[in-house]
């Protein structure tokens, strides 16, 4: 009898193909409506705040690389749950209106500061990682600081930065699943939703699965094609 | 023109320099030699304040700055745009073609029009003998075209005065001869410059002054006859002395 069951529930018969079906429209509104738009927002808020992070880092100034390791240290130091819980149902709780955010913004929030610590330290490992001569160079023509980091150092640190950014952004891509536990409907809590009146788990999970592995191998791709073009001036 | 006045630095507990003062007249040019630790390399970058002295004082065109005081940042930017500088290394952009390196800091810096940055830096490139590799990458070049480039870039900005750390010393023998030519043009245009080099032929041709260093002091300085036919101190003839073997 289990034996039938478990048989049963690996093959697709009609009525699966029919669920499987019926259930990718609300899956894709998911990932259209609220995985992409979250992994992008938070991605690129994340890496503004990783640049300013890692610029913080190498100052020389001891306030600011202070206020960078803190906030590395805190983020990394402690599960991105954790923190989603803090900012939407924490916060949320203080009875400060400024405080109570919606589910969406509040993964926002956590997901754009969690980037930004793990980010700032592939951005600083970058632009450790080029040449001091660089430097130099970009000074001895009169260039500022900035000018130097901006016209010299960060188009190459760039380059360098692009394999592990890339492992940061399809991590980021998983990682909104977990904002399924505050309330947003994103794809994976659409899932949970279809399953709660399907009673079909394995099925639609991995058909959640099977969309989150074609997501990332589409990003993949591009990032073969990003980092194609950066190294054009490589031997 | 230039001139570096009791400059003395330290690295740590190590003294680099010690009281050093040079003058370089316009149009001169000054060859310093010495053997590696003597602190030559160092006193080429204090001129552009790459390295920071201690104390003294440098002076470029009519310009000061006085080490004993504080510095600002924008004295040190104005003085590096009056001295260009070649590094041992090269050091061109790689992600800039040739001529993005050299038209960086006129349009960056000094903020120039596109179209005449980029005219000046064809007529640099042809005058380094590059006119045809304008648009390729500084990989695609070897040492010697690099070097030359980073020539370019450095007189682009309209330096008043050249300075070039050991512009020859990581080129292949066989290279060295079309760096050097380049550098003996620009002294017959009239540039002052300071080269710091082991290029002994080079200095006797080209220099109006030698400058001999060891253990951060000038141990003796002169004509180029003099110093490398008739030198005076022990420590100088046993240096010219080795450069024979």
């Amino acid at each position: 009898m289990a034996k039938m069951y478990l048989l049963n529930s690996l093959f697709l018969n009609a009525e699966d193909l029919q669920t499987l079906q019926d259930s990718f429209l609300p899956l894709l509104k998911g990932v259209l409506y609220y995985t992409i738009p979250l992994t992008l927002i938070s991605f690129f808020a994340g890496l503004l705040l990783a640049v300013i992070t890692a610029l913080f880092r190498i100052s020389g100034v001891k306030l600011l690389s202070g206020i960078a390791r803190v906030y590395v240290s805190i983020i990394r130091g402690t599960p991105l749950l954790v923190q989603l819980f803090i900012v939407f149902y924490g916060f949320g709780n203080l009875g400060v209106e400024f405080l109570k955010f919606s589910p969406f913004v509040g993964a926002l929030i956590a997901l754009s500061l969690n980037t930004g610590a793990y980010a700032s330290e592939i951005i600083r490992a970058s632009i450790l990682s080029i040449d001091k001569g660089q430097w130099e160079a970009a000074e001895s023509i009169g260039m500022s600081y900035f000018q130097s980091l901006k016209r010299v150092i960060l188009p190459q640190a760039t380059r360098v930065s692009i394999p592990p950014l890339s492992n940061s952004f399809i991590g980021l891509v998983k990682e909104t699943s977990l904002a399924s536990t505050i309330l947003v409907a994103e794809m994976f809590r659409k899932a949970q939703e279809i399953v709660a009146t399907t009673y079909q788990p394995l099925l639609i999970y991995m058909e959640a699965a099977a969309i989150y592995w074609v997501i990332c191998f589409i990003l993949s791709l591009i990032q073969d094609q990003i980092e194609a073009h950066l190294n054009r001036y490589i031997k | 023109m230039l001139s570096m006045k009791n400059i003395s630095k330290t690295f740590g507990s190590l003294e680099v320099l010690k009281d050093i003062s040079i003058n370089v007249d316009q149009g001169k040019v000054v060859v310093v030699i010495g053997p590696s630790g003597s602190g030559k390399t160092t006193l080429l970058r204090c001129l552009n304040v790459l390295e920071q002295p201690d104390s003294g004082a440098v002076t470029i065109d009519n310009q000061t700055i006085d080490f004993s005081q504080k510095v600002t940042k924008p004295a040190i930017r104005e003085l590096r745009k009056q001295t260009g500088m070649v590094f041992q290394n090269y050091n061109l952009f790689p992600h800039l073609t040739v001529i993005e390196n050299i038209m960086e800091g006129p349009v960056t810096v000094q903020k120039q029009e596109k179209s005449t940055a980029r005219e000046t830096a064809v007529r640099l490139l042809e005058k380094v003998g590059l006119g045809d590799k304008a648009d390729v990458y500084p990989y695609q070049l070897s040492g010697g075209q690099q070097q030359r480039v980073g020539i370019a870039r450095a007189m682009a900005i309209d330096p008043k005065v050249m300075l070039f750390d050991e512009p020859t010393s990581a080129l292949d023998p066989e290279l060295i001869g079309e760096v050097l030519q380049v550098m003996k043009d620009l002294a017959k245009e009239g540039m002052t410059m300071v080269v710091v080099t082991h290029e002994m032929k080079f200095a006797k041709e080209v220099a109006d002054e030698v400058v001999f260093m060891d253990g951060g002091y000038i141990v003796e300085r002169g004509a180029p006859e003099e110093v490398f036919e008739r030198p005076t101190q022990e420590r100088t003839k046993k240096f010219l002395n080795l450069l024979q073997h």
